[in-house]
């Protein structure tokens, strides 16, 4: 077998150091030097199932709009429909390319009336931020990067709110899911506590000052905090893993800028209605033309073999007809599943096709997506 | 985790166990550990001619896969079952998870590969850099 190693002018965390020390396998993801695994990917991607598991996700990007056109300038630059956001409530959302492609999924937060927060993916920063700065030109509005004046530690998992309520006085019960507020979190005031995850999981994301003492101290206590639950650090590898059993769309893989709207499947969180937006003119173009040609779909291999990025989809009579953008065993679904574009008409669910895994051809077949929906809660 | 001083080892992290004219072929704790949470072992039929320096099957971690490089000439004369339904012993103990067994064509192939000490020296490099 071959190993790599990683190149030495990535970027680093404020937690960095603390990956190190614990004594994480570190990997470039988009430029930037971040935990893989710590104990093991299986382990974790089971903690964030069962009990709940502690992300650096510092890499994301915060970029604020604020000033009297703000929620203009986002209706402008964003798929979906943020005039409908009260106060303290978040969207999942996405920035479009005028052909109705993608620049980026985004988290849109509406902190108050013409304030937003828009938390963007860690290999696009640039890319976005001077996109919304060239498209937010013509209106009122501030555009402000803050990306490295955060720490953001994502407590995911069905423990998650039991372990971040022994560090908060916010009932966190209050909080609903794609929902935020401000409180002191580790003593630390006015840290933005919001209900959102990249896990399928209930969970939270907190955005603390991003110097490396306080990001350790805070790292620490929620691990301390979640002890008694089995939390566990959890590098990328189980956040992959964890968000493609729940079918989320990860940059470059199912979205990206030569994939639109209606192919990845996201038409539930793009607003045509709400009038045009950076995109839509397209999108509509794409409806009036008889929709999207290809289609996102779910597979789970039938015999022994993993499907990888990458690796082509054939029909019964050896005809390729798409390809895997993301595949993998899924630690907790124990099977080995995959996101794919195919043609729309291969839509019957069950319908037999085959991955070609290096050199065979491996059964497999059509799945409803997500792969994984969390249970209910039982209260 | 040591290096068993009787194994002989590759640059593409395998070792090799020489019995007279069969050797037992796996890949090292080192190998392993890089790779994390093995799922999936894709070994050759009984029977297949495997080739020093060639691919002769695959391992898979959750993550990636990674071709396994034959240390040697020869004939499959064995493939371990039990990996199968259980990759993750090669986690558990790499050492003693053999993946293959090899009718040698040329023992003097083995002369070639690294001794513990050399194969030591050379993740030492490989991890320092």
């Amino acid at each position: 077998m071959s190993t790599s190693t990683v190149t030495p002018e990535l970027r680093k965390t404020p937690l960095y150091a603390v990956h190190r020390q614990m004594g994480a396998k570190m990997v470039d993801f988009g430029g930037w030097d971040m935990p893989v695994e710590y104990s093991g990917l299986i382990s974790e991607h089971m903690a964030v199932r069962t009990g709940v598991g502690l992300f650096d996700v510092s890499h994301m990007g915060d970029i604020q709009l604020r000033g009297p056109e703000s929620l203009n300038a986002i209706q402008h630059l964003c798929m979906n429909d943020a005039a409908k956001l009260e106060g303290g409530q978040a969207q999942y959302s996405a920035m479009l390319y005028p052909q109705g492609t993608f620049v980026d999924d985004v988290i849109v937060h509406k902190l108050s009336d013409n304030d937003y927060l828009i938390v963007i993916n860690a290999g696009t920063r640039e890319k976005d931020y001077s996109w919304v700065k060239t498209n937010a030109q013509k209106f009122h509005c501030h555009v402000s990067d803050y990306s490295d004046y955060y720490t953001q530690l994502a407590i995911q998992g069905p423990k998650a709110a039991e372990t971040l309520q022994k560090l908060t006085k916010v009932d966190l019960s209050t909080i609903k899911f794609y929902h935020f507020k401000w409180g002191t979190v580790c003593g630390l005031p006015n840290t933005l506590i919001a209900r959102t995850g990249y896990t399928g999981e209930d969970g939270f994301e907190i955005y603390i000052p991003s110097d490396e003492a306080t990001s350790k101290r805070v790292w620490e206590e929620v691990l301390e905090a979640g002890k008694e639950f089995g939390i566990l650090p959890c590098g990328l590898g189980a956040r992959n893993t964890l968000r493609l059993e729940s079918a989320l769309s990860l940059y470059g893989h199912e979205i990206s800028e030569t994939i639109n709207v209606f192919e990845a499947g996201l038409d539930r969180f793009c607003k045509l209605e709400k009038g045009p937006f950076i995109g839509s003119e397209a999108l509509q173009s794409v409806i009036a033309e008889g929709g999207p040609t290809r289609k996102l779909v779910g597979l789970e291999m039938v015999d022994r073999g993993i499907a990888r990025d990458g690796y082509g989809v054939f029909n019964e009579s050896g005809v390729q007809i798409g390809s895997v953008v993301s595949g993998s065993p899924a630690p907790f679904l124990k099977k080995n599943i995959a996101l794919a574009f195919i043609p729309k008409d291969y839509s019957a669910l069950d319908r037999q096709l085959f991955v070609q895994v290096r050199n065979s051809m491996v059964k497999a077949k059509m799945v409803p997506i997500p792969f994984y929906r969390r249970p209910k809660k039982q209260s | 985790m040591a290096y068993p001083a009787n194994y002989r080892y590759t640059r593409e992290h395998e070792w090799i166990e020489i019995d007279g004219k069969t050797g037992k072929i796996g890949i090292t704790d080192y190998a392993q550990n890089s790779l994390g949470d093995i799922v999936f072992v894709e070994s050759p039929k009984v029977g297949a001619a495997v080739k020093k320096g060639e691919v002769f099957g695959s391992v898979e971690s959750v993550k990636a896969v990674s071709d396994l490089y034959s240390p040697i000439t020869g004939t499959v004369t064995e493939v371990n079952e039990e990996l199968v339904s259980a990759p993750e012993k090669i986690n558990t103990d790499a050492h003693a998870s053999w993946i293959m067994k090899v009718e040698l064509s040329d023992p003097a192939e083995v002369e070639t590969l690294l001794s513990a000490a050399d194969y030591e020296k050379f993740i030492a490099e490989e991890t320092g850099k």
